[in-house]
């Protein structure tokens, strides 16, 4: 059985585990305990689910693509994480981490982000539970997100530009691991995906397992079955996890969709970074190489070291998409569904559409994690105003 | 042949420096930065007792910002591991070397490849930040196998029963890492630096050399109230990104060496 707890080493077969400065590791041990404390503990749990329901506005919707269906010659459901409170599905790892931290004592979050969606996430979470903020983002990304730098600054959080390196997702992670290690006594570093060192792959996962069992669910009562595939855009690979996580135990195919400019898994060469074992872009050398990716979500040269195991026995595959395939796919959500979505997500729809006519007559559900109100303003810059392309 | 048990060229070379009296001098210089091997000559002529040389990463989480500058100008101008470790053979400074790197660089080359060029290359010990006790073993056995002493980090947090663990499995010295935070030069020496120094002292003999965050003389010389050494890094680096050269690195140098010999 695949995308159940990992080793007490934090191993997902070869992949995971716990490299970090051992000023850290302590932290990490810490957060283990609690969290296994915390996932045990029903009132908890209960809180969780209770903020995701109150607050956040789940379940999400199942979506069913009448137009796209008949178009395509392919059943599309989408799973509307982009319905969401802040408009993606990371606010499911982020009321839990918050939850958590809250329990541990600690007074402040910090955090990285690529698209700004993980950044407002936790920005949201910190007002809502009364907590200090503050979130690390690339030089680069601030410029094409800048709305979203904006409402973090809205929702209280201080949003800390980062110019080292590439200036993108890999540096802002850098950037907050050093802000933890600083300053691992009373802050909790609230990772954006199911990456890091042991526990987090683990534990985002299993607050985006939500995702996974409402969609599985929700397909049961729709069609009594479960879909033929189910695909979902992986940057580090939290939407997917979460998604996969509902049918690892079936046969349902399983898709995680990479950026042709961040294939990490596509590459499948191994390597150490940000406190994990698992699928990197790098140089001939062992130099992390710089993702380039039309969406700052996926931006990211690593994976979760979840997705490098299910890759690696075969449970999963993970194909990639161009950034103008992607374009594409966007725009056609947008006209003939009357849904906008995230660039991240497009990548999802854009291998749906393009492997079509080998998916005939199968259902696929997609998991659609996040709204493309960001990206408006960079696709106005790409397509220019009027939309002709 | 049981090399893991022998004690190694840099220990023993700490050791008896130590037995001299004389507290302990490290100087970490950015490899593949301009100028850095005349740095790293006149540093050992102006009185360090090893000298640490860093192989630039792509992601150094440890360092702050005057090492992380030091590491991408030295990328940029194309430095890799093997274009650094191929000019250290040609160094001549009379005191042992350790690398200090990352540990993809390890892990990517292969730990028994990477051990051996660092052999081959004239180096005798490896720091590698980011790869924790808990992780380190595999690392450790190859390279105590090709003869490479591996150097642990102990930090601030680190638990009582880990810390003598950790103690017994670094070799050539223990790194105390002198606060919670990444590499740079400091106002004042926190007060954790002492602290971790003596708790390391008390489970280990092995020389104990307290890094990260010391910018003064005097805070080296407090510093070595209770460690046997201390590692001077970002602020003989600044001297090099100020453009003060070998030279400035060497007064630097001189000026720690004479604060602590004077005690
Ligand atoms: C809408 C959306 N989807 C996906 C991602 C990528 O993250 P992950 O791969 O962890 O799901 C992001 C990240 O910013 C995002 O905003």
């Amino acid at each position: 059985m695949v995308m159940t707890d990992p080793t007490d080493e934090g191993r997902f077969g070869e992949f995971g585990g716990r490299f970090v400065p051992e000023t850290l590791v302590p932290a990490c041990e810490e957060l283990e305990e609690a969290f296994r404390d915390a996932w045990n503990d029903p009132a908890f749990v209960e809180e969780f689910h209770q903020i995701l329901t109150d607050f956040g506005g789940r379940p999400s919707a199942l979506t069913e693509c009448y137009r796209l269906s008949e178009q395509l010659d392919v059943r599309v459901l989408l799973k509307r994480e982009d319905l969401n409170h802040t408009g993606s599905h990371k606010i499911n790892n982020v009321i839990g981490q918050a939850l958590l931290a809250r329990r541990m004592g600690k007074s402040r979050l910090v955090a990285e982000t690529g698209a700004g969606q993980h950044g407002v996430a936790t920005a949201t979470a910190a007002a809502l539970l009364d907590m200090e903020c503050k979130v690390y983002m690339g030089e680069v990304d601030m410029e094409r997100q800048e709305l979203n730098v904006f409402r973090m600054q809205l929702l209280g959080a201080e949003v800390e530009s980062v110019s080292s390196g590439s200036r993108t997702l890999k540096d802002a992670v850098n950037e907050a691991l050093r802000d933890w290690v600083a300053t691992v006594e009373n802050t909790h570093y609230c990772l954006g995906s199911v990456m890091g060192p042991h526990p987090y792959p683990w534990m985002v996962r299993t607050f985006h397992h939500v995702i996974g069992d409402e969609a599985r669910e929700q397909c049961l009562a729709l069609m009594q079955r479960f879909p033929d595939v189910v695909v979902a855009c992986v940057g580090g690979g939290s939407n997917a996890a979460g998604i996969f996580s509902g049918f690892a135990d079936t046969d349902v195919r399983l898709v995680g969709v990479e950026p042709a400019g961040g294939a990490a898994v596509g590459r499948g060469v191994p390597g150490v970074v940000h406190g994990m074992l698992s699928y990197l872009m790098q140089d001939e050398v062992g130099q992390v190489q710089e993702a380039e990716s039309i969406s700052a979500g996926l931006d990211y040269p690593g994976v979760g070291p979840e997705h490098a195991y299910l890759a690696s026995v075969g449970r999963a595959e993970y194909p990639s998409v161009t950034d103008d395939e992607v374009v594409n796919a966007f725009q056609r959500l947008a006209r003939i569904e009357g849904i906008i979505p995230a660039l991240e997500s497009a990548h999802a729809l854009a291998w749906v559409i393009r492997e079509a006519a080998s998916l005939r007559g199968q259902t696929v559900l997609l998991n659609l994690s996040g709204r493309g109100d960001k990206d408006v303003d960079q696709m106005m810059s790409i397509l220019g105003p009027g939309n002709k392309r | 042949m049981n090399s893991a048990s022998k004690i190694g060229r840099m220990e023993r070379f700490l050791r008896d420096r130590r037995g001299n009296g004389s507290k302990l001098l490290v100087a970490y210089i950015t490899g593949g930065y301009e100028g850095w091997e005349a740095a790293v000559e006149t540093a050992a002529a102006a009185g360090a007792d090893a000298i640490e040389i860093g192989i630039p990463f792509s992601d150094p989480v440890m360092d702050g910002p005057v090492i992380q500058k030091a590491s991408q100008m030295a990328l940029e101008a194309g430095a890799s591991p093997a274009s650094v470790l191929a000019a250290v053979p040609n160094l001549d400074t009379g005191v042992p070397h350790a690398v200090m790197t990352y540990y993809n660089l390890a892990h990517h080359a292969g730990h028994e490849r990477f051990a051996a060029t660092l052999v081959n290359s004239g180096i005798d010990a490896a720091i590698l930040p980011d790869l924790p006790l808990v992780e380190s073993a595999p690392w450790r056995e190859a390279a105590a196998a090709a003869g490479i002493e591996t150097i642990m980090l102990a930090a601030p947090t680190t638990p009582e029963d880990r810390l003598a663990d950790l103690c017994e499995a670094s070799k050539g010295f223990v790194y105390a890492v002198g606060l919670l935070g990444v590499t740079g030069e400091r106002a004042n020496l926190a007060a954790t630096a002492t602290e971790i120094a003596g708790r390391c002292k008390q489970v280990t003999d092995k020389p104990v050399l307290t890094g990260v965050g010391i910018g003064s003389p005097e805070q080296a010389v407090e510093a070595c109230s209770v460690a046997d050494g201390v590692i001077i890094g970002s602020a003989v680096v600044r001297r090099l990104l100020d453009g003060e050269g070998a030279e400035g690195v060497g007064e630097l140098i001189a000026s720690y060496r004479n604060a602590l010999d004077a005690g």
